[in-house]
């Protein structure tokens, strides 16, 4: 599904080129859960760019689904983004002054769907993420792993082949990471490929491939049996109180 | 993403920025408003002036003999000069292209008029059939004064309507009535009105003989008017001045002194009056467009502004799929549905506005009346506006919408 063949892909610093992916070969089929792990400044995020067609890239080919995204006119990348991809970012990236069901039905209404038919598919899609109750609030009044849960929601809600993960867990506490990398997992293992960039050991151990990547390059590509561990419902309850 | 989905996003939109909206909507209806009213004020003060100098014949020339002030041919200052008939036929000399002259004698005091019970004391004005265009009197019934009035002295009046009211009210009309004036009887021949000052409209024409004999005027008149016909500023100055030379030499005066002979070239004056006016009009229009230009700036700055501050918002649209057409189209039409709306609100404020001055101004102030304001200007300058609007959000909205969705993404808000 996935192709990259010779990736380069240089940041300019005043007249310096700064190499940040050097020659990348990557090949992902579909259906598979890859997470893509490395230091800060290794150019994994900028590996996911390219991959999301958000940025791009100096020499190389990347084929997605049999198409060279290079060819694309601007237009075309974001149809071609809006039909194939959904994105989950590390800062959640909702639109501030929209509510949770109407960030959720955005792609849906660049794709041009009837309203009744989006705000349908969003509220499903909230109701996947459990969600449905806090439809109607802006992101300002939503807590951060509810931010996340919403893109995700917003991911989902156009069924797109391609799920590409940025971050995800990196501004949330552990309980609500679980929670994420569950929603992920399901979407997973319902069709969707899955790329997900991390730093976290725990993260990239939930996959079932593990590429990790240093100064630009790709220097270990390993499948591994995914740890999934379930998140516990919280006990409040049973927590005893200080008196 | 269809029309309607934009449309309501656009309005979802402009709602949630209330501050930002409320003003660029005030720096356009305001520009627009502005524009308006100073465009109904300097055609009311057009208007006005117009109006006060319609009264007589535009190319007009008043002759009106005083005292001179300098010593001349023996004769010392303050010596009173008077024009007598004579002058008349030096003026059918002096400036053959006069198309039409008239002598005016006015008795010293104003004769007391009756009519049976009735009585007033009114202007007696003896003067040639001419005057009737030069004066640009309109007659209400009946008819001005003619040549065979002044041949034959007759003893006929022209009266104003203001005279007409205060004499012969109870009559159905006062053609053909017989009017004291003085110790002499008149018969009414016509009424008349006049736009000038209501003075004029409490004056009594008769046949200029008939008042050099009724009031003891002998040959004297006490000026003549007359209009130069379609001779150029230039030239009806140049006649004026052959005519007041040749007068300073007949009545033994120097021909610089302004005391002697005031003249009054209305023509010139005419000219004058509209090169101040078209200065008016033009300084207006300029304060106009500054004001346009100041909304036009606003709007611009308030869309820079707009546009810079959702640059990221652009990149996550684009990367749900919103194509640069889109972006930029959605900019545009939200400066669109501003710029349109309060230009159309600033339009009809301004125009309410002129309508009520209207309304309340009294018809006959001076130099203002009726302020007006060619809509066509209105919608013209919203257009601007409007058009304004749109170019200032369209070079920042397409620059945003072409940085790649993940550099807007990093953009700072």
């Amino acid at each position: 599904m996935i192709s990259l063949q010779g990736i380069t892909k240089s940041y300019w610093l005043g007249d310096r080129p700064v190499p940040v992916l050097r020659n990348v070969d990557l090949t992902v089929n579909e259906g598979e859960m890859v997470a893509i792990m490395g230091s800060s400044g290794s150019g994994k995020s900028t590996l996911l760019n390219i991959l999301g067609i958000l940025d791009d890239y100096d020499e190389g080919a990347y084929t997605l689904d049999g198409t060279l995204i290079r060819d694309l006119s601007e237009s075309k990348a974001a149809v071609y983004r809006n039909k194939f991809i959904g994105f989950v970012f590390q800062a959640f990236n909702l639109l501030p002054l929209k509510s949770a069901v109407e960030n959720v039905e955005l792609p849906l209404q660049y794709r041009g769907m009837p309203r009744g038919e989006r705000h349908e598919a969003a509220m499903a899609a909230l109701e996947k993420v459990g969600l449905t109750s806090r439809a109607e609030h802006l992101p300002s009044e939503l807590s951060g792993g509810e931010k996340q849960r919403v893109a995700i929601a917003r991911a989902l809600a156009s069924k797109p082949r391609l799920i590409l993960a940025d971050e995800p867990t990196g501004a949330l506490d552990s309980r609500t990471s679980g929670q994420v990398m569950e929603l992920l997992e399901q979407a997973n293992d319902e069709g969707a490929t899955m790329i997900v960039v991390t730093h976290e050991s725990d993260i990239a151990a939930r996959c079932k491939r593990l590429v990790r990547i240093r100064d630009g390059l790709i220097w270990q590509d390993t499948r591994q049996t995914p740890i999934r561990i379930k998140v516990p419902e919280p006990v409040a309850e049973s927590v005893p109180q200080i008196p | 993403m269809t029309w309607l989905d934009r449309w309501r996003e656009i309005m979802a939109t402009l709602a949630r920025r209330k501050l930002r909206t409320a003003l660029t909507a005030l720096s356009v209806a305001w520009g627009i408003f502005m524009l308006v009213v100073l465009l109904a004020a300097g055609q009311g003060l057009s208007n006005g002036a117009e109006n006060a100098f319609a009264d007589d014949a535009a190319n007009s020339v008043y002759v009106q003999p005083g005292r001179t002030r300098i010593a001349h041919a023996g004769h010392g200052p303050r010596r009173r000069i008077q024009l007598t008939n004579e002058d008349l036929d030096l003026l059918a000399k002096a400036v053959p292209v006069a198309d039409r002259t008239s002598a005016r004698f006015r008795p010293r005091t104003d004769a007391r008029a009756s009519f049976r019970d009735r009585q007033g004391d009114f202007q007696v004005s003896g003067v040639q059939p001419d005057h009737q265009f030069l004066e640009k009197t309109t007659m209400e019934e009946g008819r001005y004064i003619n040549d065979a009035d002044i041949a034959e002295r007759r003893k006929v009046a022209v009266i104003g309507l203001a005279v007409a009211q205060r004499l012969f009210r109870d009559l159905e009309t006062p053609i053909g009535q017989m009017m004291n004036l003085g110790k002499n009887r008149f018969r009414v021949i016509g009424t008349f009105s006049d736009t000038g000052e209501q003075r004029e409209q409490e004056t009594i024409y008769i046949p200029v003989t008939t008042a050099q004999l009724s009031f003891a005027g002998g040959n004297r008149i006490d000026s003549i008017v007359f209009s130069v016909g379609e001779t150029s500023v230039e030239e009806s100055n140049a006649l004026v001045e052959d005519l007041q030379r040749r007068l300073a030499e007949k009545h033994s005066f120097s021909p610089v002194d302004k005391g002697a002979l005031r003249v009054f070239n209305r023509h010139e004056f005419y000219q004058k009056l509209g090169k101040v006016l078209w200065g008016i009009r033009m300084f207006v229009w300029l304060i106009g467009l500054g004001t346009i230009m100041a909304g036009v700036v606003g709007v611009g700055n308030i869309m820079l502004i707009a546009v810079k501050e959702r640059t990221r918002e652009f990149g996550m649209r684009k990367a749900l799929g919103a194509t640069p057409g889109s972006i930029v189209a959605m900019v545009l039409e939200e400066a669109l549905v501003i710029t349109t709306v309060s230009g159309y609100v600033g339009l009809v404020a301004g125009v309410a506005l002129v309508e009520f001055a209207k309304r309340i101004l009294p018809t006959d102030t001076g130099f203002f009346r009726e302020p007006d304001v060619n809509i066509g200007v209105g919608i013209a300058a919203t257009a601007v506006l409007v058009v304004a609007g749109l170019a200032a959000g369209f070079w920042p909205a397409r620059r945003a919408a072409r940085i790649n969705p993940i550099e807007a993404l990093r953009a700072e808000t």
